[in-house]
C-alpha cells in the first residue's frame, strides 16, 4: 500500500485546502497524473502523483485543511491486491512529524511531458481553464479540447469566448480577491523573512552586452509568425540554466545539513500577479529544452500563474530562481532569495549605453544582470565566474537554441 | 471577419477585447487612444506580445517583430490593422 501524501509546494505554504478530487476509488494513476486540486494562498494546484497504481482510498475530503506531508490517499502497488478498505478514522488534525519535505520533491525525476491521463478517464479541464470559462460565461462541456487526450486548455477556452463574443463583464467577488491577496502577502512575508533572516546573501553584477543576443533573436523571429517568435528573455533563461549546470553551488538547497544540489535545472520564474504579489513556478529541466519549447513553457506558467493555477512540482521544484524586472523599467534588480533555493539571478531593463571597446567610442545594447546568492553554499569567487559565464553564453545565443 | 463589419469602431472593440483578457482591470472606456498603452495600462513584454498575438488572431493581421516599436497607443493599433486590412483586400 502506497501512501499518497500532500507535496511541498515551496518554503512559503506549509498547508492547502483540497478543493477537487480528479480520481476516485478504484482508478489507475500514472506519473505524473493531476489527481487532485488543492488550493493555496498563491494559486489553485494541480497535486500531482508521481507514483504508478490504483487508488484504494481517498482520505481527505473536500474542503479539508492539511499540512505538507499528510496522506491524501492510499494507492495499490500494480499487482498488489486490495485489503478490505480499513475503518474510516477520525483524521488527527495536527501537524505531522514530517513537514520538512528532506529534498523529496526535488529528488523525484521530473515530469515527461504534461500530465499523463489514464485511457478511460474522464474528459480533463484544467482549473484554470474552468475558471476562465466561468469568468467569461461559457459552458465548459461545449469547448473543444485540443490537448492531451482531448483536455481542455485555457485557449481552447479563449477560443470558444473569441466565437461566442459575449463581452461577459467580470465581476467576481471582490472580497475573494482581497482575501486571497492578503493571504498571500502573508506568505511572501514569511518566506522573504526567513531568506533575509536565515541567508547570508552576497551580490554580484555585471553589464552584459545584449547585441549580438538580440540580433540573432530578431533574425530568428524574422521568419516566424507572430505566433512562432521567442522573447529575449528566453534566451536570459537559458542561458542562467546552462550556467547553472556547470557551476552545481547555486542550483540546489541549502537544508539542514548543508547544501544540496538539485538532479535538475528548474528554473523558476518570478511571475508578478495582477492585483499584486507574485509566484516563482518552475520551468523543469531548461538546459534540456530548445528555445521553441521554453517559449511554450514560459507562455503557459505565466498565463497559468496569472490564471491562479499551477502543479504541484511547479511549486516544489524550483533550483534557482531568475526574476526579470526590466520590463518595468528599472536599471538592477538586488534579489531576495527564495529558501530553500541558494542563488537568484536578476535582469534589469536592456538599454543603449555609451560603451568604450576597443580604445573606441561605441552604442552598444546592454544587461544589468545582478546575482544574489547564500554565501553558506559558495563564495564570490565562484559566484562572479557563474556570472561570467551567463555573459558569455549570451554571446553565442546559437548555442542556447539546441 | 467580413470586409464590411471591419469599421474603426469594430477594430477598436476588437482590441480592447484582446486587451482586456489580458489585463482584466482595464476598463475599455477608460483607455486614451493617444496616450502611450505602457503609461495606461500594466503590460510586461509577455503580455505586450500576447496582445498582438491576439490582435493577429482575431483581426487576421499579420505583424511583423520589426513593426512591434512602431506600435506604442491604441490609435496606432487601429490605424496599422486598418492599413493591414486594407492592403488585404
Amino acid at each position: 500500500m502506497i501512501e499518497f501524501k500532500m507535496p511541498a509546494l515551496g518554503s512559503d505554504m506549509d498547508e492547502g485546502t483540497l478543493d477537487e478530487w480528479l480520481v476516485k476509488a478504484g482508478d489507475p494513476v500514472t506519473r505524473g497524473q493531476v489527481v487532485a486540486v488543492v488550493e493555496t494562498t498563491k494559486a489553485a494546484v494541480e497535486i500531482e502523483c508521481w507514483h504508478e497504481g490504483t487508488v484504494h482510498e481517498l482520505l481527505v475530503g473536500i474542503g479539508e485543511t492539511v499540512q505538507v506531508g499528510t496522506a491524501l490517499a492510499t494507492l495499490l502497488a500494480p499487482g498488489e491486491s486490495a485489503e478490505p478498505p480499513r475503518k474510516k478514522q477520525p483524521r488527527p488534525t495536527e501537524t505531522p512529524a514530517a513537514v520538512e519535505p528532506k529534498g523529496e520533491a526535488a529528488n523525484q525525476p521530473a515530469p515527461a511531458a504534461g500530465p499523463k491521463l489514464g485511457p478511460h478517464h474522464r474528459r480533463w479541464i484544467s482549473p484554470a481553464a474552468r475558471r476562465l470559462a466561468t469568468s467569461l460565461g461559457i459552458d465548459v462541456e461545449t469547448v473543444t479540447g485540443t490537448g492531451p487526450q482531448g483536455a481542455v486548455t485555457i485557449s481552447d477556452v479563449e477560443h470558444a469566448a473569441a466565437s461566442v463574443k459575449k463581452p461577459a463583464k467580470k465581476r467576481e467577488s471582490k472580497r475573494t480577491a482581497a482575501d486571497r491577496a492578503t493571504e498571500m502577502r502573508k506568505s511572501i512575508a514569511a518566506a522573504m523573512s526567513r531568506s533575509k533572516r536565515e541567508i547570508p546573501h552576497y551580490y554580484l553584477a555585471d553589464e552584459m552586452p545584449l547585441d549580438k543576443a538580440l540580433s540573432w533573436l530578431a533574425e530568428r523571429n524574422a521568419e516566424r509568425s507572430i505566433t512562432e517568435r521567442v522573447l529575449p528573455a528566453v534566451l536570459q533563461l537559458k542561458a542562467v540554466a546552462t550556467a547553472a549546470q556547470r557551476f552545481s553551488e547555486f542550483n540546489g538547497f541549502w537544508r539542514d545539513e548543508g547544501f544540496e544540489p538539485a538532479t535538475g535545472v528548474h528554473v523558476g520564474v518570478a511571475i508578478s500577479l495582477r492585483g499584486g504579489g507574485l509566484v516563482a513556478p518552475a520551468i523543469h529541466d531548461v538546459p534540456e529544452k530548445n528555445l521553441d519549447e521554453l517559449m511554450g513553457d514560459l507562455t503557459d506558467l505565466v498565463a497559468r500563474a496569472r490564471a491562479g493555477s499551477l502543479r504541484s512540482s511547479e511549486m516544489s521544484d524550483p533550483s534557482i530562481t531568475v526574476t526579470n524586472l526590466g520590463d518595468q523599467g528599472v536599471a538592477t534588480v538586488f534579489g531576495v532569495i527564495y529558501p530553500p533555493q541558494v542563488a537568484l539571478v536578476g535582469f534589469g531593463k536592456p538599454a543603449q549605453q555609451v560603451c568604450a571597446v576597443d580604445g573606441g567610442i561605441r552604442i552598444a545594447t546592454t544587461v544589468q544582470t545582478s546575482l544574489a546568492a547564500d554565501h553558506r553554499a559558495s563564495d564570490g569567487h565562484r559566484g562572479a565566474l557563474f556570472l561570467t559565464t551567463i555573459s558569455e553564453l549570451l554571446q553565442q545565443p546559437d548555442l542556447l537554441e539546441k | 471577419m467580413t470586409a464590411e463589419m471591419t469599421t474603426r469602431d469594430d477594430i477598436r472593440e476588437e482590441i480592447m477585447s484582446v486587451l482586456t483578457t489580458i489585463a482584466p482591470e482595464v476598463e475599455a472606456d477608460e483607455i486614451e487612444d493617444d496616450v502611450l498603452l505602457r503609461d495606461q495600462v500594466d503590460l510586461d513584454s509577455m503580455d505586450w506580445l500576447n496582445v498582438l498575438i491576439g490582435i493577429h488572431n482575431r483581426l487576421n493581421v499579420d505583424i511583423p517583430e520589426s513593426d512591434y516599436q512602431s506600435l506604442r497607443t491604441l490609435a496606432d493599433l487601429m490605424d496599422y490593422v486598418e492599413r493591414r486590412t486594407a492592403q488585404h483586400l
